[in-house]
């Protein structure tokens, strides 16, 4: 019996489908910390054990793992984390104006969370958006061509209407400009938290 | 002849390049039918190698001579390489968010080719639109026939799975991929064994770019020979190159190799933004020498050539700057970025990227030491000795190198512009 078998039912399903999902249970590792972090908001120190109770490992090689990559959020984490990119096609096009405005809407620093845990802000490097540049992602989810003050605009709005879930395409019809190329068609499903918007992992939902 | 192959569908079809049924309609899954129908797995194979493709994720190994490698355990397995991170680079989130059928066909094949039933592709975990498009794009494929088990009644199975990466540029380095894909710490591993050999789960693997399979469909078709016909001989084929930066269009843009940069830059690329002067740019990605236009406008954007001139065309990200850029501060966000993105196993890497961040952020400061290009050169040198292209390596990846790209190129073209931002000595003085 592990601390695991407490999680919301749907998530155990899950857990067990990952754990079968590949060649040797190990690589379930991943996977299961963004599960564990949907769980418990974040990577906890018990997110942790559960995890290795579930594969067979010790928590310390979990722990290896979960301080390797920065999308494993090992304090807590707002329910909006608003990433920055300052990289160089990012930096080239205003990128650190950005991430100041995001600062300022914000009330909080890089690296920080807001006392109350409405937003957390980074900078993050190259997410792949550089034809959009400057751009940012809230909960991974990427909008592109912004400007400080759009980008002021987009926390305001994030703060005053609170998705539960958060749409890319409607972020950048309300705030984004130029894009890296056309995204295509508009999307309904977004991140319920600050985890990836992945369905395996549950936390992809249907937005308005 | 042909001057596209990748994004002729996603133009043709904005909306909906990415569902089956459009796949479908413009000729999709016609080569996995030609393939398991009509070909033995080695002549498929044959045509990848006549193609004469190189790998488009960066280091530009022919993909055939990389296929000739795999072991014969069992089993085997293919890794498709979707960690795209190099700063600039964009090219492999547009083929998976707006075709992501192409893309699966290509493993398709290439799993028959090379004799594996079990492929993974490893998405950075912050492409998850890409993700979600490409889970739809394999839940579809499978219910239509065309992944699976008994695939067109052929005797042939695959399975396909994604894995979520974490955040970590170093996991595009394939050892380090299959590292993390096996649940570890993205770290590099000593080569050889090379994956192709030892992969992961240290049975036989191929890591192959997104770009480079996703040509595979058009490589089977129409044969390796047409593909071999496109371009200079040793840059065959298109390449879609990602410009960004102070460019009136920036994209993804899928040319045929072998124009001028002055072409890539002013007509492709529509010229510099606001009429201003070209001043620098970034030929293939961040871990690339940067170019001038006095010594390599009118040289030829083809991969041997570029290697030449001392640069490389890497994963393709083109990255232009005008007169505007502070080169100095250019080159610290690109250091930062290595020195954030290292994984810490080697010395000269954890140790330099870090000392030369904190070196130009210094000097950006205005609080430059005199000594400061020089300790910038050395600890460059320390890291790769000589400074030569390709790099010389102190570590078991290309990661540390890499950083010594922009401070190399900066020391190079730009020394009088850092020189003035050192404090005034007689001010200091005074």
């Amino acid at each position: 019996m592990t601390a695991a078998a407490n999680w919301e039912a749907g998530r155990r399903e899950r857990a067990k489908t990952m754990l079968g999902a590949y060649p040797d249970r190990r690589s379930a590792i991943m996977p299961l910390l963004y599960l564990a972090s949907l769980e418990y908001g974040h990577v906890t120190e018990q997110a942790m054990t559960d995890v290795a109770e579930l594969v067979g490992v010790t928590p310390a090689q979990v722990q290896s793992v979960a301080s390797f990559y920065t999308m494993f959020k090992r304090e807590e984490v707002g329910k909006y984390l608003v990433s920055v990119c300052t990289s160089i096609s990012c930096h080239l096009l205003g990128g650190d104006a950005v991430i100041d405005a995001v600062e300022d809407a914000t009330g909080v620093e890089r690296g920080r969370t807001g006392d109350d845990g409405t937003f957390s802000v980074e900078r993050a490097e190259c997410i792949g958006a550089c034809g959009g540049a400057p751009a940012v992602q809230v909960n991974y989810e990427t909008v592109e061509g912004l400007t400080p003050d759009k980008a002021k605009a987009l926390v305001k709005w994030l703060a005053d209407s609170q998705p539960e879930v958060v749409l890319a395409d409607e972020m950048q019809q309300l705030f984004g400009g130029v894009r890296s190329f056309d995204w295509g068609p508009l999307e309904s499903e977004g991140p319920v938290a600050a985890v990836p918007a992945f369905g395996p992992f549950g936390s992809a939902k249907e937005g308005r | 002849m042909t001057d596209r192959i990748l994004t002729v569908r996603m133009e043709a079809h904005p909306s909906d390049s990415h569902t089956i049924d459009r796949y479908v309609k413009t000729g999709g899954y016609k080569a996995l039918r030609k393939a398991l129908k009509k070909m033995k797995p080695e002549a498929v194979a044959a045509e990848v190698n006549a193609s004469n493709i190189r790998g488009r994720g960066g280091a530009g190994f022919p993909m055939g001579v990389k296929w000739g490698f795999l072991g014969a355990a069992e089993p085997r397995y293919l890794v498709v390489n979707c960690d795209e991170s190099e700063p600039g680079t964009f090219n492999d989130r547009q083929l998976v968010e707006r075709d992501p059928h192409q893309l699966l066909e290509g493993i398709a094949i290439s799993s028959y080719a090379l004799g594996i039933s079990r492929a993974f592709i490893y998405v950075r975990g912050e492409y998850a639109r890409g993700a979600r498009r490409l889970q739809r794009a394999i839940d579809e494929a499978k219910e239509a026939g065309y992944l699976g088990e008994d695939i067109l009644s052929s005797g042939f199975s695959l399975d396909v799975t994604i894995h979520l990466g974490g955040g970590a540029y170093i996991c595009g380095e394939e050892t380090a991929l299959l590292n993390s894909l096996e649940g570890r710490r993205g770290e590099p591993r000593l080569k050889p064994p090379f994956p192709a050999i030892a992969g992961l789960y240290a049975k036989p693997t191929i890591v192959n770019n997104v770009e480079s399979i996703s040509n595979v469909p058009w490589i089977t078709l129409n044969g390796g020979l047409a593909y071999a016909d496109i371009g200079p001989d040793r840059s065959a084929g298109t390449k879609m190159l990602s410009i960004s930066g102070h460019i009136n269009k920036p994209g993804n843009h899928e040319i045929v190799m072998g124009m001028t940069w002055r072409e890539l830059i002013y007509d492709i690329g529509g010229g510099i933004r606001d009429g201003n002067e070209l001043k620098a740019w970034i030929p293939g990605g961040a871990s690339s020498p940067w170019f001038v236009p006095d010594k390599h406008l009118d040289t030829r954007v083809e991969l041997d050539e570029v290697g030449a001139n001392g640069s490389m065309i890497g994963a393709g990200a083109v990255v232009v700057m005008d007169e505007t850029t502070n080169v100095v501060a250019a080159a610290h966000s690109i250091v930062r970025f290595f020195a954030h993105e290292s994984c810490g196993q080697c010395t000269p890497c954890r140790e330099g990227t870090s000392w030369m961040e904190d070196i130009l952020a210094r000097i950006m400061d205005g609080r430059g030491r005199p000594e400061d290009i020089d300790l910038l050169m050395d600890v460059s040198d320390n890291i790769s000795p000589g400074l030569s292209w390709p790099p010389a390596m102190t570590t078991i990846c290309p990661l540390g190198p890499s950083a010594t790209a922009p401070v190399a190129s900066i020391v190079r073209y730009f020394r009088d512009e850092i020189e003035a931002m050192m404090p005034n000595k007689e001010a200091a003085n005074a």
